[in-house]
């Protein structure tokens, strides 16, 4: 045997496995929810197997005028999801950036300390952590009582069930997956580059947009695609902080799953987070696709 | 006053470590750079010549002192506020950038008009060897012409002084030697000064108007590459530039006793006629004895006969044990072949040669 074929049955033996898996418990249950998307749903819950396009048409403008009228709540229930994911980055992002450059400049074994840190809140449960911000916000919670009992407020302020409540708690959670990848990059900066630039007359903040924020780009490029996909349709964080006031995608889709029983319309709304994702990263791809190119060429 | 563009008035620098101790980089440096020249730093590492370069550039702030470029005093200014450039051991080329954005960067910063900024960038180009790169990528460079690129960077806005921190030390042999040649000439096309900081003794030997030799934070000897060679002022400068044979004795009258016994003959007049100093015979300052009873000589019996090409080093001992090294032009084969089957040399030397290193010169 070749090498050339030896090396090509050593990569099938790996990746075997995962490619199994990926096929029957990703590809399949997609394949599933994309038919199921398109089918009538039942009268008592299930589907009926006929063509049926107005499961997306019910959130795009054409629903099926025997049933409903078109509704624009689910329209605006994706725009906000997508502010809301959007705040949650840029915020999660202003939290990280700076902490990974002080951390960085660490020695070895503070470094690690703090990586150890920052790993730790999944040693425990996610709906545990999530309620103990219920017990800090609400009403009766511990910053109302403080401010209260310092006189700063007469009367508790509404802190929970807001739009603020769900981006804190959505940061709190995808901290650590908006930081690892920030880190990663910012810990690779090279700083004679930034030392460059102030010797050939540059100031800080220059240097910072020509020089320093450029180079952490993929960092920060990567932290805001891997939060912003699960931000989008997370349903925990609005579940427990957004109580019934604040609707997002994740819940609506929950929603229609377990509470509804429209299996076709929850299929048709995932899909449709689906293609937002896709066509969002597919601009990042093709905006970064010259650089990109440039990048493997060189290495 | 107006013909030095750098000035360091008692230059101190004390960094503390992490066992909580100190080390002294710079212990009261005063030193003046000349418009127009090329001075080296020069020494073993840790001994300070990085940190004066740090300094002068402003990333190391003074402890003590302090430092005047151009008449003006720099001694708290920051980096990119300071009329001079660096060329970084590792170039320190932006990666996401152009060869021609690399080399149009400080005319950018300095707000030059684009139309202008390009023709200065070919020209810039041009002068180190790499016209019409302005398109390529750093990492698509040879380290030589990278090297080049971080030249073209460093001297594009007309810094008042260059400052080269090992900027040869990634090349190989050859790419180096032309490296320092083409250095000193642009030295000259430019008309600015070049301080270049190198721990190759080579390199300051030649490409240098003046060299100043570092140890302990302090500069040992600050003169022109011959002089140095020839007359250093301590041991250290004798050891560290060129190889060396030392004598450590007494001067008694034209010579100078060591405590082995070894007699070394000398024409000087030491300002103390007498005492302890040390005497100092370059390798190439020995010649074979070839029945010629004119010079002194020293019996050494060779453990090692080396051939580098136009010389043959020879390495041995003197009866009482001290370590020669000699070296003879390859060209005296038909002696070479004498001591190689004896083993043995007789070692002549003009005592008109011998430097002596008077104690009181030492640091």
């Amino acid at each position: 045997m070749s090498i050339a074929s030896r090396r090509r049955v050593q990569l099938a033996v790996l990746l075997g496995p995962v490619s199994l898996f990926l096929a029957v418990f990703f590809l399949g249950p997609l394949a599933i929810m994309m038919v199921t998307s398109f089918l009538a749903p039942g009268l008592y819950g299930g589907v009926e197997w006929t063509f049926y396009p107005h499961n997306f048409g019910r959130i795009l403008g054409f629903a099926d005028p025997m049933f409903e009228d078109f509704d624009p709540v689910y329209i605006a229930i994706f725009i906000r999801s997508v502010k809301i994911a959007a705040l949650t980055v840029f915020a999660a992002l202003l939290v990280c950036y700076p902490a990974a450059f002080c951390i960085a400049r660490l020695s070895e074994r503070w470094k690690n300390f703090c990586l150890f840190l920052i790993t730790l809140p999944f040693f425990t449960s996610l709906i545990v952590r999530l309620f103990v911000w219920v017990l800090i916000l609400r009403q009766t919670g511990l910053v109302n009582e403080m401010l209260l009992s310092s006189g700063l407020i007469a009367r508790p302020l509404d802190l929970i069930y807001t739009d603020g409540a769900i981006i804190l708690g959505m940061v709190y959670v995808f901290i650590p997956f908006m930081f690892m990848p920030v880190y990663a990059s910012v810990e690779k900066l090279d700083w004679t580059l930034v030392r460059a630039s102030l010797d050939l007359g540059a100031g800080p903040i220059r240097t910072f947009w020509r020089i320093i924020l450029p180079l952490t780009a993929p960092g920060i490029v990567g932290g805001a695609i891997i939060v912003f996909i699960p931000a989008l349709g997370n349903f925990v964080v609005p579940a427990i902080l957004g109580g019934a006031k604040v609707m997002m995608l994740g819940n609506l889709i929950e929603q229609q799953f377990l509470a509804a029983r429209n299996w076709p319309f929850g299929s048709a709304l995932a899909m449709m987070v689906m293609s937002v994702m896709l066509v969002l990263l597919l601009v990042y791809v093709l905006a970064s696709g010259r650089r990109g190119a440039d990048a493997t060429l060189n290495r | 006053m107006q013909d030095s563009i750098v000035r360091l008035e008692g230059a101190s620098k004390t960094f503390a470590t992490p066992e909580g101790g100190s080390v002294t980089a710079l212990d009261a440096i005063d030193l003046q750079v000349r418009r127009n020249e090329f001075l080296t730093l020069l020494g073993p590492s840790g001994c300070g010549k990085t940190t004066l370069l740090q300094v002068i550039s402003g990333f190391v702030e003074l402890g003590g002192g302090r430092i005047l470029i151009d008449g003006e005093d720099m001694t708290d200014r920051p980096p990119y506020r300071r009329p001079v450039n660096t060329v970084f051991q590792n170039y320190a080329l932006f990666p996401h950038m152009t060869v021609g954005e690399n080399t149009a960067y400080a005319l950018e910063v300095a707000g030059v008009a684009k139309a202008k900024r390009r023709e200065q960038v070919a020209a810039a180009l041009k002068m180190v060897g790499l016209e019409g790169m302005e398109g390529r990528r750093p990492r698509q460079l040879s380290g030589g012409q990278q090297q080049r690129v971080a030249l073209a960077r460093a001297i594009i806005a007309r810094p008042k002084l260059l400052l080269l921190d090992e900027p040869l030390s990634a090349l190989d042999k050859n790419l180096r030697q032309a490296m320092q040649i083409e250095l000193k000439t642009l030295q000259h096309e430019l008309g600015i000064s070049f301080i270049f900081v190198t721990h190759d003794q080579q390199e300051a030997l030649t490409m240098s108007d003046r060299v100043a030799v570092l140890s302990g934070g302090r500069i040992q000897q600050l003169d022109t590459p011959r002089a140095i060679y020839d007359h250093p002022v301590n041991s250290f400068v004798a050891t560290f530039i060129g190889a060396s044979n030392l004598f450590d004795g007494r001067i008694d009258g034209d010579r100078l006793m060591t405590s082995d016994g070894t007699e070394i003959r000398h024409r000087r007049t030491p300002s103390a006629a007498s005492g302890a100093a040390t005497a100092l015979i370059r390798p190439e300052q020995f010649f074979l004895e070839d029945g010629d009873e004119r010079f002194p000589t020293l019996d050494v019996d060779l453990e090692a006969i080396v051939f580098v090409g136009s010389t043959f080093e020879l390495f041995g001992r003197t009866r009482a044990g001290r370590k020669i090294i000699a070296e003879i032009p390859a060209g005296r084969r038909n002696l070479i072949g004498d001591i190689e089957r004896t083993r043995r040399a007789r070692l002549a030397y003009d005592p008109a040669a011998v430097h002596l290193i008077q104690p009181c010169a030492e640091a």
